[in-house]
């Protein structure tokens, strides 16, 4: 799809190829038959395949850089530390894929066999998919349009081989575009848990997570809540604190408590967070997830009553000071 | 929107620079602006070209966000940001019913508004048109190279943070530079480090030295690293001019650098 009208009424809409913008547009003849708006079939095979997967959460953002990958990282690897829970991370960033890299596993290759494509196994029970596995460089760029980005995304959906998963992650770029509409219409039949919202606490980033939030209410995906990230910075030398991006407006918590979502907590910023995680070499940052009640978080304390999934979300406090939501744990070098 | 486009909207624009990044969140926006008003206090005249369509930052750092655009026989008149008309803007922004409407669009309908933003928005005489993009390599990134392909643009910024996760994000918009024939004028390597403002010490809070080793290994000129400036992020927060306002801040050295560097290379007569 080349030359769109700008007032393009919409592949979907009931003016698809009718409309008088439609008039010498490319794609008029396939509008007007009606083919753009027949529902995928991958849809209904993607819902077949999800039902090895328990819940199936999206991590989002409407803003670039708060941190959604590497939340989504510490979120699986914390699910994981429980070896009975199967974990799922799958990256539907196309252009800037960065979980293989986050989880220590660049140069990792994906493996065909007669049941699709072989997520890589980072643990017995954590799986990751992205397409930084499928380039042969670092430096490869996917310089794709929306279509084929689609593409990728319903392969990654339908043919990649989860097996029985109790939690799949999926990881998403920032914007509310072709992606994300991708991943909600391709999951559509097969019930997505809900999404985690990343922000941090400056107005730039929360203006477009209202965006995103907005996005969330049009095709009604759930919203599971707001994680507020690099949430204050403790001087290593002098352990004062600094807003290094200050809430101008509040943060992330009046955002949510105008919004009516749950702020599920504040996470500071961390220079150890942004060391490469490499499974082989140095340290590994890794957080508690805990299934159970969690007694010093008071977000956690009012939402006990939403589903399942939001309990499981919440991750246990255990600072001295109790300045922030989430402790790290560093495992020793291997 | 129904304006017809004038063949010549971008006649009157000296120079073109696109500010790039794999990255999201590394600090395009904040360069884009800051590099604007560091030109407009050189004396020249401004233009700022805000293609993030799912996430138009560049109203509220510069105070104009609510603005309304109007149109005029050659296309829309792009919003002045100052009394002395020496910096205008367009972005999708401005277009909004409601500012926390969200741009719900697929690759074709941005793609004919980024069309339109180039060919039809009246910049009428502007030594420098900075285009500030969306993180990624996609439809934006193709449409606006090749919308502007016409006018010769003078090249891109490429914009990264120095921890490894960006770097090898930026390493494949490096790569769509070439491809796409795109002259990369230098990379900005931006929240470089921490000054601690009660005990001076420096934390490289997100690692360091990725950016100035990514522009020796793509063979392009290192322009200056950024510091990281709580100042720097609230005047962007509240709309204030960050480069009159804060000259003794840490960022201030890096960002007049930039810009100084921009001047030299595209050096625009005596205005």
């Amino acid at each position: 799809m080349e030359e769109v009208p700008h007032d393009c009424p919409g592949v979907g809409s009931a003016q698809a190829g009718r409309g008088a913008s439609c008039q010498g547009c490319p794609n008029q003849g396939l509008c007007a038959s009606g083919a753009g708006a027949a529902p995928d079939p991958a849809i209904e095979e993607i819902k077949e395949k999800m039902k090895t997967v328990k819940h199936k959460i999206l991590v989002l953002s409407g803003k670039g850089g708060v941190g959604k990958s590497t939340f989504s990282a510490h979120l699986a690897h914390g699910l994981a530390e429980d070896e009975n829970t199967q974990v799922a991370l799958l990256d539907i960033d196309i252009c800037g894929p960065s979980i293989p890299k986050i989880m220590g596993l660049e140069g990792e290759q994906v493996h065909q066999s007669g049941s699709g494509w072989s997520p890589v196994f980072l643990e017995d029970n954590l799986g990751v998919m992205s397409v930084g596995f499928l380039l042969s460089s670092p430096d490869d760029a996917v310089i794709w349009r929306g279509p084929k980005k689609n593409g990728m995304i319903k392969q990654f959906l339908r043919d990649v081989d989860w097996g029985e998963v109790d939690y799949l992650i999926v990881d998403t770029p920032p914007g509310t575009s072709d992606e994300h509409l991708s991943a909600v219409q391709y999951l559509a039949a097969a019930h997505i848990d809900g999404a985690v919202i990343i922000t941090t606490p400056q107005e730039v980033s929360l203006q477009d997570v209202r965006k995103e939030i907005s996005f969330c209410h049009k095709v009604k995906l759930p919203i599971i809540g707001v994680v507020e990230n690099m949430s204050g910075f403790i001087c290593p030398k002098c352990q004062k604190e600094t807003q290094i991006f200050p809430p101008t407006t509040g943060g992330a918590e009046v955002m949510c408590h105008d919004l009516k979502i749950p702020l599920l907590g504040k996470v500071p910023l961390d220079p150890r967070i942004g060391i490469r995680f490499r499974l082989k070499a140095g340290y590994r940052i890794s957080l508690e997830a805990s299934r159970g009640r969690c007694p010093a978080c008071p977000v956690y304390r009012e939402s006990r009553r939403s589903p399942p999934c939001t309990r499981l979300l919440s991750v246990r406090v255990a600072t001295k000071d109790s300045l922030f939501w989430l402790k790290p744990r560093i495992h020793q070098p291997l | 929107m129904e304006a017809a486009g004038e063949p010549g909207n971008l006649a009157g624009v000296r120079h073109i620079i696109l500010v790039l990044s794999g990255k999201g969140g590394v600090g395009k926006s904040t360069i884009s602006t800051e590099l604007a008003l560091a030109l407009r206090h050189a004396g020249k005249k401004v233009g700022i070209l805000d293609v993030d369509l799912c996430g138009p930052s560049i109203p509220r750092m510069l105070q104009v966000q609510g603005k309304a655009v109007h149109q005029c026989d050659s296309g829309w008149v792009p919003v002045f940001v100052d009394q002395e008309q020496s910096i205008s803007l367009m972005s999708v922004g401005f277009l909004l019913e409601k500012p926390d409407e969200a741009v719900v669009w697929r690759g074709p309908k941005k793609n004919a508004l980024i069309k339109q933003f180039v060919s039809d928005v009246a910049w009428g005489q502007l030594d420098y048109l900075v285009v500030d993009t969306p993180p990624g390599t996609s439809d934006e990134h193709m449409a606006v190279v090749d919308t502007l392909r016409p006018y010769s643009p003078l090249g891109a910024l490429v914009v990264t943070t120095p921890q490894a996760v960006s770097v090898g994000d930026v390493r494949r918009e490096l790569t769509f530079c070439k491809k796409v024939g795109l002259r990369v004028i230098g990379v900005v390597e931006n929240m470089s480090g921490f000054v601690c403002p009660h005990c001076a010490e420096c934390t490289n809070v997100f690692s360091r030295g990725g950016g100035e080793e990514l522009a020796r290994h793509a063979g392009v000129p290192f322009l200056g690293s950024v510091p990281l400036d709580p100042e720097l992020t609230r005047s962007l927060e509240e709309g204030r001019d960050f480069i009159q306002g804060f000259p003794e801040s840490p960022a201030f050295p890096a960002l007049s650098c930039i810009a100084q560097k921009i001047l030299n290379e595209a050096p625009v007569g005596l205005s």
